[in-house]
């Protein structure tokens, strides 16, 4: 046993499959990832005691439950403790806290967290309701969408805080430029602002370019103490805090419409676990399901001011080449978002980006943050991250 | 409360006044257990936001029309989602309309029996001036 509790955790290996559509099925495409990461895992043999599986809705999209029991039969890991996790669309995030807790504490001395979705085989109309059937039923019951709830809040920010259209546009159009040096994202285009702003509207007014793909995909880590990385690995990053919080379920019920409360909580779990504030902070993926999502973030975050954010991105400061790049990776928007496996993948962009891995999209970084998001705000996780020290 | 016998747009109230669409077991703003509810089928509200979606789910109106409008009972204020029948601009005066199916229960994920299907859109209000 390496932790007795309080261990600093470390991540080993990363490994995540090409993002997009694809032919392998939910235990196929967890699998996938799994394996690689095993593969890439300084750990011989990679005895692990937890696996967690961080996914949505296999059982609602094609049929299949159970993905813990049989990932750890198909990657060898049994007796292993087995979980999967759901925070919705944050439960990635969900499991990466999973599995920080379980070597934090101790209980684990490694920990195999894979998240993963399978999607494309759903028309975007039933996709999406399955997406929707997150909300409370007061909202059901009007035909919401993830995508609605975009909209409302987007002209409600654009309205209160005089921002351009074009900025929250800007977003996708540094998010698409980001991945194009992403072999593993869906999209690798660039898009110009033009093509963004006279796409066809989804949500007013809010378009196409606006909103994230639906994704196959998956996405792994492996976890150890720290103590033992310093023993077995060449390269590391550190996982410095993690926080993760709720707002209200009913989105219309919360005081500040503009204001993402759960990412602003976990947030502030985490910086103060880590002991960093905004300012340390050089990298940051954050949860751009929909274009507005990254500006909210980036405010509630503590990286900008309410109702600045968009400021940030018109001004280019989260370029890549910026004081702050913002989803490096090409984000959910060009990367594509696999639900369970988003906030996996994010968090191995900031281990890439820590471990000088991240090749053509590599930036100077010593302190990463990852804030996955569940539902529309109704769960958020936070994960600072550092190289180490 | 899905299962009420007429219907209203019903809102929850605490021992402390905090009320809540829709009601909660406990009140999301002190956590006290709920002890009234409050119709607010017979006042009128004010749109906060807006959309108008394209992409609509299987069984669902396209295009759908939704708003976030916040109702003022006694100084309190508390907010609803719901289509509305017409545009509607932020700042609007609106008041609930009954309508007896919203969308086709049988078309989508959650289960026919799970939840009701009724309830109210909103329909703007000419005021004066």
């Amino acid at each position: 046993m390496y932790g007795d509790g309080g261990e600093r955790v470390a991540v080993v290996a990363a490994a995540m499959t090409a993002f997009g559509e694809r032919d392998a099925w939910i235990r196929d495409l967890l699998a996938e990832a799994g394996d690689d990461c095993l593969s890439a895992a300084p750990l011989s043999p990679p005895a692990i005691d937890h696996l967690y599986v961080s996914n949505m809705a296999s059982g609602e999209f094609e049929g299949q439950t159970g993905t813990m029991n049989a990932l750890a039969h198909d990657l060898g890991v049994t007796p292993a403790y087995a979980a999967r996790i759901d925070g919705t669309s944050a439960s990635g995030g969900s499991g990466l806290h999973a599995a920080w807790q379980s070597v934090a504490s101790g209980a684990s001395d490694a920990t195999l967290l894979v998240g993963g979705e399978r999607m494309t085989h759903r028309s975007t109309a039933e996709a999406t309701d399955v997406i929707a059937s997150l909300t409370h039923p007061v909202e059901y019951k009007h035909g919401i969408t993830l995508p609605a709830f975009a909209g409302l809040t987007a002209r409600l920010y654009l309205d209160r805080f005089d921002a351009p259209r074009e900025a929250l546009a800007r977003v996708a159009v540094k998010n698409h430029a980001n991945g194009t040096d992403n072999p593993h994202a869906q999209f690798r285009r660039e898009v110009d602002l033009e093509t963004v702003m006279e796409s066809p509207t989804v949500a007013d007014p809010l378009r196409l370019y606006d909103f994230c793909p639906i994704t196959d995909g998956s996405a792994a880590l492996l976890l150890c103490p720290e103590s033992r990385a310093r023993e077995v690995a060449d390269s590391y990053s550190v996982i410095a805090g993690v926080g993760g919080a709720t707002d209200t379920h009913v989105v219309h019920e919360r005081p500040a419409p503009t204001t993402m409360g759960a990412v602003r909580d976990s947030a502030a779990t985490a910086y103060e676990r880590a002991d960093r504030s905004p300012d340390d902070v050089d990298v940051v993926e954050l949860h751009d399901m929909f274009t507005i999502l990254e500006v909210l973030q980036s405010e509630d975050l503590g990286f900008f001011e309410k109702g600045r954010g968009w400021a940030a991105v018109e001004a280019g400061r989260t370029d890549r080449d910026g004081e702050l790049p913002v989803n490096t990776s090409g984000g959910l928007k060009s990367k594509g978002h696999p639900l369970g496996a988003s906030g996996v993948a994010q968090v191995y962009e900031i281990h890439r980006q820590l471990t000088d891995t991240a090749g053509a999209r590599q930036v100077d970084a010593e302190v990463g943050l990852a804030c996955n998001v569940g539902g529309f705000g109704n769960c958020a996780t936070t994960t600072i991250m550092e190289v180490p020290q | 409360m899905s299962d009420a016998p007429e219907p209203g747009l019903v809102a929850g109230e605490c021992p402390a006044g905090h009320l809540s669409y829709p009601p909660h077991r406990r009140c999301p703003d002190c956590g006290r257990p709920r002890e009234g509810t409050v119709d607010l089928a017979e006042h009128t509200a004010e749109v906060v936001t807006w959309t108008t979606v394209h992409a609509t789910p299987p069984g669902v109106r396209s295009p759908n029309r939704l708003a976030i409008v916040v109702f003022e009972v006694d100084g309190r204020t508390v907010r609803a989602l719901g289509g509305t029948t017409d545009e509607v601009a932020i700042g609007d005066t609106v008041r609930p309309v009954y309508v007896e199916e919203l969308r086709d229960p049988e078309a989508g994920v959650r289960h026919p029996d799970s939840q009701a299907w009724d309830g109210y859109r909103f329909e703007p209000v000419d005021t004066p001036g």
